[in-house]
């Protein structure tokens, strides 16, 4: 819902500048999760469930962890369990990941949508859906490089993670991070996410994972939920979150090049129809010919008249 | 207009209101597909009724139109079959174009550029066709890069589509005595002689 009609920095399906005239002068906010200090209990989608008013119907085990089995319109964030023999340590390591909207600095669900201001990018970096503007195309759902939104059975609108802009837009934190008991989520600004991500890196680093680093994926202009991972070099092992993320060329020439061209291509087919209407002139049927066909008209008549006496 | 007797029959009703029936569908498939295209034209949504019913009722206008596009196709496609003069008038189609037509070669029902038309839209249908059918969410869910790449397959087929469609029309409008073809079904003998003289022999049996 739109809360902050004066610092928005990207509206979907708008071309012209979007009213931007507050922007937070401390700097973008982000979440950081750190993947080391999770302990899986799932609090977080509670505490998502709870903030938001939404209910998941229970689904079935199916042998693994992980309930409901990934993102739905009612389920914002998911813990993803991965179990993951490190052949280098050999340790069985449990890599658990919190799945849900990255809300990206270039995001490809806005870059994707068709209605204006159906998705909008808040200059302190969240990227949220309005559902009122939402038509129910999926568009966003074909721009996104990390699987996120979903389409609502019920009112087939799109829905994921807001990062709780309504709580932010009121200084606090989202709702997940209140609630983690470990402090494996944290919410600043982005820069001082960062900074904390390091002292974890150094942490993990020291205790012998040498590939620890930061998530916050270049392809997609960087993120605004960021992860730390211990295995920095293969985010795949997280549940497949993308290796190197981006909005997909396909989606970029459609929502980009296409535009112009085709409309530069009708432009030219259409004028080119007036112009040459109004230089060369109508292809008029030649006099000679109706002439012609004048004059077969009148002996036919004739012809028909004689032989009825 | 006075209509004559001996007029030409070129269309039968059927013929006529199989035609109106894809054209309207292709008009509404226009301004509803370039609303979600670019954003200067998603104010079209309002014609039908907001931005969410032009997402419900795009793909199913889209069916009727294969739909009766395939009829179309079943009922005029052995008459355009691309032959050796049609290749010929292709060849002389700048003649055509600058509005001299005393030397292009005699032609039958339809002309090589029409011929060529008609293809070019049964591709654009197709392609439109296969590649709407992957992108309707409301009832499938595809692989993201399946999606995608009908994505773009869907906004240049249409693009290509209506820009056929252009030319299409700007044809009928140019080509005096055309239009009346479709409204009504008939030509004049003259009209007919001047541009489809082949036709118009096997019409008349007029062979002078």
């Amino acid at each position: 819902m739109s809360l902050q009609s004066l610092d928005i920095k990207r509206l979907s399906a708008t071309t012209t500048p979007a009213p931007q005239a507050r922007t937070p002068q401390s700097g973008e906010v982000a979440k950081l999760i750190d993947v080391s200090k999770c302990i899986g209990c799932k609090a977080c989608q509670t505490a998502c469930m709870e903030w938001n008013d939404l209910r998941q119907e229970p689904g079935h085990n199916v042998g693994v962890y992980d309930n409901p089995a990934d993102l739905t319109e009612n389920a914002w964030t998911v813990m993803k369990f991965t179990e993951y023999e490190n052949e280098a340590s050999g340790n069985l390591e449990w890599l658990i990941r919190k799945d849900g909207c990255m809300h990206c600095e270039d995001p490809g669900c806005l870059k994707a949508c068709p209605s204006p201001g159906a998705i909008v990018q808040y200059t302190n970096g969240i990227v949220d859906f309005h559902e009122e503007h939402c038509i129910g195309c999926g568009y966003c759902i074909t721009g996104c490089p990390f699987n996120v939104p979903r389409i609502s059975k019920q009112d087939h609108k799109a829905y994921k993670c807001t990062l709780c802009s309504d709580r932010v837009a009121v200084g606090r934190e989202p709702a997940c991070v209140t609630t983690c008991p470990t402090g494996a989520i944290v919410f600043g600004t982005k820069q001082a996410m960062k900074d904390h991500a390091e002292t974890r890196i150094a942490d993990l680093k020291e205790r012998g994972f040498e590939k620890a680093g930061l998530y916050d994926p270049a392809g997609v202009g960087g993120t605004h939920v960021m992860y730390v991972l211990h295995h920095a070099d293969q985010p795949s092992l997280y549940a497949d979150l993308p290796d190197e993320p981006k909005i997909s060329s396909m989606v970029s020439l459609w929502k980009g090049m296409a535009k112009p061209l085709a409309m530069a291509a009708l432009g030219v087919a259409a004028l080119g129809s007036l112009f040459h209407f109004i230089t060369k002139g109508p292809n008029e049927v030649a006099k000679e010919l109706e002439d012609e066909m004048d004059r077969k008209d009148r002996e036919a008549d004739a012809a028909e008249k004689e032989s009825q006496p | 207009m006075i209509r004559n007797p001996r007029d030409l029959q070129r269309y039968t009703a059927g013929e006529r209101a199989n035609h109106w029936i894809v054209g309207i569908c292709f008009i509404l498939l226009a301004l509803s597909g370039l609303a979600f295209f670019h954003p200067a034209f998603f104010p079209l949504t309002m014609l039908f009724g907001g931005g969410t019913w032009t997402r419900i009722l795009h793909p199913y206008i889209g069916v009727v139109m294969a739909v009766f596009f395939l009829l179309m196709v079943v009922r005029f496609a052995a008459l355009n079959l691309i032959e050796s003069r049609d290749i010929e008038w292709l060849r002389n189609v700048n003649k055509m174009v600058d509005g001299n037509d005393h030397d292009m070669p005699e032609q039958g029902k339809y002309n090589g550029g029409q011929k060529v038309l008609f293809w070019g839209l049964v591709l654009g249908m197709v392609l439109l066709l296969a590649s709407g059918v992957l992108m309707w969410r409301a009832w499938l869910n595809l692989p993201v890069d399946v999606v995608r790449i009908a994505s773009v397959v869907h906004a240049a087929a249409a693009v290509w589509m209506i820009g056929l469609i252009i030319l299409h029309v700007y044809a009928a409008i140019w080509t005096r005595g055309t239009i009346r073809a479709m409204m009504y079904g008939t030509v004049t003998r003259a009209w007919a002689k001047q541009h489809h003289r082949g036709w118009y022999r096997k019409m008349t049996g007029d062979n002078n």
